[in-house]
Formats: structure tokens, C-alpha cells, sequence
């Protein structure tokens, strides 16, 4: 089975975002494999594991993303492909990542694509399904089980709470949702073996590409932070007279109930 | 100039859902003063055309088909991209709901278009149509254009407020016949498992436990709670992680965020993770043993105290509150 991850870096969730000159900040931040990207590489190795094949995670970005894509192969993924648009681009949109995967699959063949069903920097959630159009294959999103038999496919899908039990054929694209596996961590043998895995690098000239190809179709004209919260009242007194007052203060100052 | 804008309406049970009286909120703006269209995708939901109208739609136009009973994105996408190319729109507007995210993306690559997705805000300026957007979760927030083609947006659940609605209005109901073919994914079965009722993304209150709530049953006040102020009950990934409960229930970066009126977050510390996913709530309530716990520094109103007996008592003072107005 020809098995493909699409992954994204991006910042850790414990990090605060700050903004300098307009733009989010990455100085000193700790970056990782996007949450959701993590349970799409862990299925894509427990689904090669039981049916054979191979999974080669892909990534959109820049030089930096070879931290990611290596803890990836440490975690049990064969092959790592960085598409490198660094030099290339300077804005990217959904669109512009979704044609660039696409143009790099279409002579693949994969029978499989796992992506994470969200990214939780920019949270568009429109990459996965993009590929699987520009590719003319079937998707199906936020998947949290997924089981293969040959050439069929089921899956729960998670809407909004509720379950859909769906059933779909290879090739197949499907986006990871929370509650889907839980990956594991790479072992020390894993970072070592890891270190020799092929990664390769591609340019967009090595995909054919023209950078007018995959201009963005989207502009973000400013980046701000939100008004910072500040603390509020804390309540004293016996527990019920707070309770009361907590209950008077939401109905007649907040007015929210 | 006024722009024609199609609006996708959503239907559960048998209901639109709110956000599709919200999605034709931001469409009239996106409009300026241009045409609102509705459009109701489904096997037999022409009754429900009216209530678009009488919300701000201009007119509204009906695809039936037994192939849209259930939803798939291939027949979706098949049936809404007909009315797009009868339509000719200038812009789109999808609720940012399961069904909004999975079909917007298929969509807008068809069309070859960009997309604005999980909106809270619309405006515009001068020529351009500004989408306010969060990103990191809500952690900072973006302006957003399209620079080619078509306006496409998704918007975000309980963050623009719907138009009065106008019992007067009337408009158009047109049908278009779309022939659906090649369903590739089949829903065999749908399972419900979330909580009746109240949607944990569109609830106005939402009651969220943490470790503290130490159980399964642990969340059983909470749903009293929630239940009498017609809330959803939410989690932090610390509950979710212990078992306690569902990671559909999760609130945070990984996880749903939420922006309700009244957030209440029960033994919940507030790592920065979870505090993504909540702190544009209108109000936060925060109820914690530990006076030092962080999840007080973003709060309006806290009572230091163990949950399992301030929660009760909560839920008494609130149906007092009820049975009184």
C-alpha cells in the first residue's frame, strides 16, 4: 500500500504568540508536528504495518521543517519529501499548498492520504480535502476509526459530537481527528534508524511549477493580538451568600443570563 | 455596485440551523446592497425556504434530490456548484460547521478560488471585503482579503449576529433539477452521541469540566448545570485525557473553540492550551479549589472552592433565578 502524510510544522501549543513588525513572531518559539498531523502519521504507520507498503510524509515550508519530517521517520515513516518554497514564494494560502501537494502526488499513485483534519496555527482545515479534489479522489473528514479490507474502506467519522459510519474504496484521502490513535513516541533506535532514512528536497522548479501557478488567491493585511483579559472579581464570604452574588452579578451586571 | 452572494443553509432535524441566518447576516454586508441567495440543499426541504427569507435572504433557490438526504461531498458539492454556475455569484458564504468545513474546501477548489475560512467578522473598505479571522486558536487574529476571483467564506458559529426577523418579507422560491451521480463515500449508519439539543459550538453557555471534576460521573452536576440555562457541556484536554469524558467535548488549541455569552469552567487549572479555545468567551466563570490556578487571570467572576459543592449549589440558585422571571 502507497501511503502519504501530509504534515505541517507549526508552533507548539504551550507557546504565547507575540507580533513583531506585522507578523507573528517565531523567534525562540518551540515548534512541532501540528497535533493533528501526529495521529495521521501514527495511523499511516499502524496501516502499513498490518497491510504492507510504505508511508512517505510530505511537507510544504521551509528548511526548518526537517526537524518535523525527521520525527516523523523516528516514529516509524519510511521516506520524507520536503517541498521547499522558501526561496520561491513569500505568501502561501491554502490554495497555493493544496496545488503544490497535488502537482507532487498526481504521478504517485497513492492508495492512501492521511492528513490532519486541522492545522492549529492558521486552522483552515482546507488542504486535505483541496489535494483529494485536485487529485479526483474521494475524502472523507475528521475520521476517528479507520479500517481497510483490501480494496474497501470504513471509517466513523466525528460530526460534531456524532458518529457516521462511512464506507468509501481506495484511493482514498482522510483528514485525522482527536480520539483517532495515540502516537507513540520515537524510541531511541527510531531517532537513530531516522538519521538514514531518505529525505528528499524539491523546489518548485522540480515539480514544474510556476510560482504564478500557485499564487495565492487570499492576502492577510494585518495580524493583531487580542485585548488582554484582565482578572476579575474573586468572591468571598460564606460559599452560598458567593453563590448568590455570583448569580445576581451574571443576571443584572453581565447580563448573560 | 451591489454583489450577488450565495448562501448556503444548513438543516439538522429538520431545522435550519442558526448559523445560516447568520451566514445571511454576513452576506448582506458582503452584498452591498446586491442580492442575497439562499440555498437549501436536501431530499425535501422546500418548507423551510421562508424562514431564510423572512431572516434577510432576497430569494432562495431549492435543490431536491433523494441523493441528498444524508450528506456526502461529492453530491453537495455537485448539487451547490449547479446553482453556482446558474447563479454566477460574486461571493459565498458556508456556515464554518462540520458540514461548512468538510464541502467549502472541495468547492473552492472547483472553482479554483481562495477561501476565507471560520470568520468572525465581516466589513468592508472601500473596494475591498475585510474578514476578521483568529488564528493559533484565538491566540491573535487576522485581516483577511481575497485577491482573485470570487469571495468565498466560512463563518464562524455565534459571532454575527443574525438580522431581525421580518415575517413580512417575502421572496422567490425557485427549483433546479441536478442530476447527483457518483456518490463515492456512503454513510452506513449515523450514531448520535452528542448531547441532545444544545450544539457545544453554537451553545450561548457552556459548562466545562476539568481533571477536577475526577470522573465520569463527576460531569453529572455539570450537565444539570448546563441543562438549566439551555447550555452544552465542554472539557479540557486534561479531562478528555483522564477518560472522563468524549474528545468531541474537548475545548482547546487541540480541540473545538468556543465564544459563548457565559463560559463556567469547573476544576479547570487553564493551561494556555485550553485558555485558546475559550477566552473570547463573552464572560468566563471560573470555579477552582486552588486560588492560585491561571485559569482565574482570565476570568470576570471566581469563586475559590471545590466544584462538587459550589456547582449544586449553582444549578439550585440558577432554576430560582428561572422560576422567578
Amino acid at each position: 500500500m502507497n501511503i502519504f502524510v501530509l504534515l505541517k510544522r507549526t508552533f507548539d501549543t504551550e507557546e504565547k504568540i507575540t507580533i513583531a513588525n506585522g507578523s507573528i513572531n517565531e523567534d525562540g518559539a518551540e515548534f512541532i508536528i501540528n497535533p493533528y498531523d501526529e495521529y495521521a502519521v501514527e495511523e499511516a504507520i499502524q496501516v502499513r504495518d498490518e497491510h504492507g507498503g510504505e508511508v512517505t510524509v510530505v511537507t510544504v515550508g521551509g528548511e526548518d521543517a526537517e526537524k518535523q519530517l525527521r520525527t516523523a521517520l523516528a516514529m516509524g515513516a519510511d521516506k520524507a519529501v520536503l517541498i521547499n518554497v522558501e526561496d520561491d514564494l513569500e505568501v502561501c494560502d491554502q490554495y497555493t499548498t493544496a496545488k503544490i501537494i497535488a502537482e507532487y502526488l498526481k504521478d504517485k499513485e497513492p492508495d492512501l492520504v492521511i492528513a490532519g483534519n486541522v492545522a492549529i496555527d492558521n486552522g483552515t482545515g482546507q488542504v486535505g480535502p483541496r489535494v483529494a479534489d485536485l487529485l479526483g479522489i474521494p475524502y472523507i473528514t475528521t475520521i476517528t476509526d479507520l479500517k481497510i479490507d483490501g480494496n474497501h474502506v470504513s471509517v466513523v467519522r466525528d460530526v460534531e459530537g456524532d458518529e457516521e459510519k462511512i464506507e468509501a474504496t481506495l484511493p482514498l484521502l482522510v483528514t485525522a481527528q482527536q480520539g483517532l490513535n495515540e502516537p507513540r513516541y520515537p524510541s531511541l533506535p527510531g531517532i537513530m534508524k531516522a538519521k538514514k532514512k531518505p529525505l528528499e528536497e524539491l523546489e518548485l522548479d522540480d515539480l514544474d511549477i510556476d510560482e504564478e501557478d500557485v499564487e495565492a488567491k487570499t492576502k492577510t493585511i494585518e495580524v493583531y493580538l487580542p485585548p488582554k483579559r484582565e482578572a476579575g472579581k474573586i468572591l468571598e464570604g460564606e460559599l452560598k451568600d458567593q453563590v448568590q452574588e455570583l448569580v445576581s452579578l451574571l443576571h443584572k451586571e453581565a447580563k448573560v443570563v | 455596485m451591489g454583489r450577488k452572494v450565495l448562501v448556503l443553509a444548513e438543516v439538522k432535524d429538520g431545522n435550519l440551523r442558526n448559523v445560516s441566518y447568520e451566514a445571511i447576516a454576513a452576506a448582506k454586508t458582503v452584498s452591498e446592497g446586491g442580492e442575497v441567495v439562499g440555498v437549501l440543499l436536501g431530499e425535501s426541504v422546500r418548507n423551510l425556504a421562508e424562514g431564510l427569507i423572512h431572516y434577510g435572504a432576497d430569494r432562495v433557490v431549492v435543490v431536491e434530490n433523494d441523493k441528498l438526504s444524508n450528506y456526502s461531498s461529492d453530491g453537495f458539492s455537485q448539487a451547490f456548484i449547479a446553482v453556482v454556475n446558474e447563479e454566477d455569484p460574486e461571493a459565498i458564504i458556508f456556515g464554518h460547521t462540520s458540514l461548512g468545513k468538510d464541502l467549502s474546501p472541495k468547492v473552492a477548489s472547483k472553482q479554483d478560488a481562495g477561501l476565507i475560512s471560520d470568520v468572525i467578522d465581516v466589513e468592508v473598505a472601500g473596494d475591498n471585503v475585510v474578514f476578521t479571522r483568529p488564528i493559533y486558536s484565538g491566540k491573535a487574529f487576522e485581516k483577511k482579503i481575497v485577491t482573485d476571483g470570487i469571495i468565498f467564506a466560512t463563518v464562524r458559529p455565534n459571532n454575527i449576529a443574525p438580522l431581525d426577523k421580518d415575517e413580512s418579507r417575502s421572496g422567490d422560491v425557485s427549483t433546479l433539477e441536478v442530476e447527483i451521480k457518483d456518490l463515492r463515500t456512503i454513510i452506513k449508519e449515523v450514531v448520535r452521541k452528542a448531547s441532545e439539543g444544545v450544539d457545544l459550538s453554537e451553545a450561548k453557555v457552556v459548562v466545562a469540566g476539568g481533571r477536577g471534576v475526577k470522573s465520569a460521573d463527576g460531569f453529572k452536576p455539570l450537565q444539570e448545570l448546563a441543562d438549566v440555562l439551555g447550555g452544552a457541556v465542554g472539557a479540557s484536554r486534561g479531562a478528555c485525557d483522564a477518560g472522563f469524558c468524549d474528545y468531541s467535548l474537548q475545548i482547546g488549541q487541540t480541540g473545538k473553540v468556543v465564544t459563548p455569552d457565559l463560559y463556567i469552567a469547573c476544576g479547570i487549572s487553564g493551561a494556555i492550551q485550553h485558555l485558546a479555545g475559550m477566552s473570547n468567551s463573552k464572560v468566563i466563570v471560573a470555579i477552582n479549589k486552588d486560588p492560585e490556578a491561571n485559569i482565574f487571570k482570565v476570568a470576570d467572576y471566581g469563586i475559590v472552592g471545590d466544584l462538587f459543592e459550589v456547582v449544586p449549589l449553582l444549578t439550585e440558585e440558577f432554576k430560582k433565578l428561572k422560576v422567578n422571571a
